[in-house]
C-alpha cells in the first residue's frame, strides 16, 4: 500500500473515506518549482497504492491567493542564466519530460479526479487542473495561459488537453490573446463543471466525490479511459515546440522583464 | 441601460467594499492602485468582481495602462 498521507514543503496529501486530497501550499501562489515536481513525483509513486484504497482524488490549494500561478519563472530564469544555450535546451527537455510524466499519470489515474480551484489558475496551474476529470471553481477563479507574453507556449500539456476538452476556437482565444477567463465564461464554454460561491469549491468537490463513490469503480474507470484519451502525439510535439522557443533571446528578455518588474501589473501583457 | 455616471458610482462602491477602503477616499480620476493599495493579482480580483457585477467580459489587455476609475468605467460601459 502506498503512503496514505504525506506532508511536504510544497504539497501534502491525505486519504480519508475513499477520497485522496492533494493540497498545494507553496507560498506565494504554488508556483511549480523543481521541488514541487519532486513532491508530485512522490505522489505519483504513491498512486498505485492509493488507487486500491480510494475512488476519487481532489486537487486544491490551501493558499488564499489562488490555485496555482504556474511555473516558477524566477527559477526558470536562474536556470537560463546558469546554463549555456545548449545545456538549457537539454535540461529543459529532461525537466519537461518529468513534468509530462506526472501530468500524464494524473490524467490517466483510474480515480475520478476533481480540481477544486479558486483565484489565479494560470499557466502550469491551469495545466494541472486540466489533467482532472472535472473542474469545480469558485466565483473568483480565473483561468489563463500567459505564456505568449514571455515568448513561449504552455509546456506542461495544456494545449493538447484543452484541445481535447474544448473547441479549437476557445483554445486560440486563450492562447493567442493571453487573456484570462472568469468562471462564468469558463462554465459557458464547458471548461468548468460547477461554479460555487467564494471559498466553497473544496466543499462542493467533496460532495461530488462522495456522490461518485456510489458507483462501481471498474465501470467508472473504464468509462473514463473511453471518454478521456491521452493525446500522446500532441503532448510530445508540445515539448519539441517549447524547447525550440525557449532558446530564443526574446524569451530570456521576457523572463528578465518579469523577474525584475516592480510594477503593479506584471501579469498583464 | 446604465449611464456612465451610474457605472462609475457602482465601481467605486464595489472597489471600496471589496478592498475595505472608505468610499470617500476613492476619486474617479485618481490612481486606483495607490488608492486601493493593490497589486496585479488583486487587480484580477477587482476585474472578476466587476465582470460578475456588470455581467460583462472585459479582456485583461483592455486594462493595460488604465489606472483611474473613470477610464475603467468607460471600458465597462462599452460592453454593456
Amino acid at each position: 500500500m502506498g503512503e496514505t498521507q504525506f506532508q511536504g514543503q510544497t504539497l501534502s496529501w491525505n486519504l480519508k473515506d475513499g477520497v485522496v486530497e492533494l493540497a498545494l501550499h507553496r507560498e506565494p501562489l504554488n508556483q511549480i518549482s523543481s521541488l514541487t515536481l519532486e513532491e508530485l513525483e512522490k505522489f505519483v509513486a504513491a498512486l498505485d497504492g492509493l488507487n486500491r484504497e480510494a475512488h476519487a482524488l481532489i486537487l486544491h490549494s490551501r493558499l488564499k491567493a489562488g490555485f496555482c500561478a504556474g511555473a516558477d519563472l524566477r527559477e526558470l530564469y536562474q536556470w537560463i542564466q546558469q546554463y549555456g544555450q545548449v545545456e538549457v535546451g537539454k535540461h529543459a527537455r529532461e525537466y519537461l519530460e518529468r513534468i509530462h510524466s506526472v501530468m500524464n499519470a494524473l490524467d490517466a489515474c483510474p480515480l475520478i479526479t476533481i480540481a477544486a480551484v479558486h483565484g489565479v489558475t494560470f499557466g502550469g496551474g491551469f495545466e494541472l487542473a486540466l489533467t482532472t476529470d472535472l473542474i469545480i471553481a469558485d466565483k473568483m477563479a480565473r483561468f489563463c495561459f500567459p505564456e505568449l507574453r514571455l515568448g513561449l507556449i504552455p509546456g506542461y500539456g495544456g494545449i493538447p488537453r484543452l484541445k481535447r476538452d474544448l473547441g479549437n476556437a476557445a483554445v486560440r482565444d486563450l492562447l493567442l490573446t493571453g487573456r484570462s477567463w472568469n468562471t462564468t465564461k469558463a462554465q459557458q464554454i464547458g471548461l468548468v463543471s460547477q461554479v460555487v460561491s467564494e471559498g466553497e469549491a473544496l466543499r462542493a468537490a467533496r460532495a461530488t466525490a462522495t456522490q461518485m463513490g456510489k458507483f462501481d469503480r471498474t465501470t467508472a474507470a473504464t468509462a473514463k479511459r473511453f471518454v478521456k484519451p491521452i493525446p500522446h502525439e500532441d503532448l510530445r510535439r508540445e515539448i519539441d515546440i517549447f524547447c525550440d522557443l525557449l532558446l530564443r533571446p526574446a524569451v530570456q528578455a521576457g523572463l528578465k522583464k518579469f523577474v525584475e518588474s516592480t510594477g503593479a501589473q506584471p501579469y498583464l501583457p | 441601460m446604465e449611464t456612465a455616471e451610474k457605472t462609475l458610482d457602482e465601481i467605486l462602491t464595489l472597489a471600496a467594499d471589496h478592498f475595505k477602503v472608505p468610499r470617500e477616499k476613492l476619486s474617479p480620476d485618481g490612481d486606483f492602485f495607490k488608492a486601493l493599495g493593490i497589486d496585479s493579482l488583486q487587480t484580477l480580483d477587482l476585474l472578476t468582481k466587476l465582470e460578475n457585477h456588470f455581467r460583462v467580459e472585459l479582456p485583461d489587455y483592455e486594462l493595460q495602462g488604465v489606472t483611474d476609475f473613470r477610464t475603467l468605467a468607460a471600458k465597462i460601459q462599452a460592453r454593456l
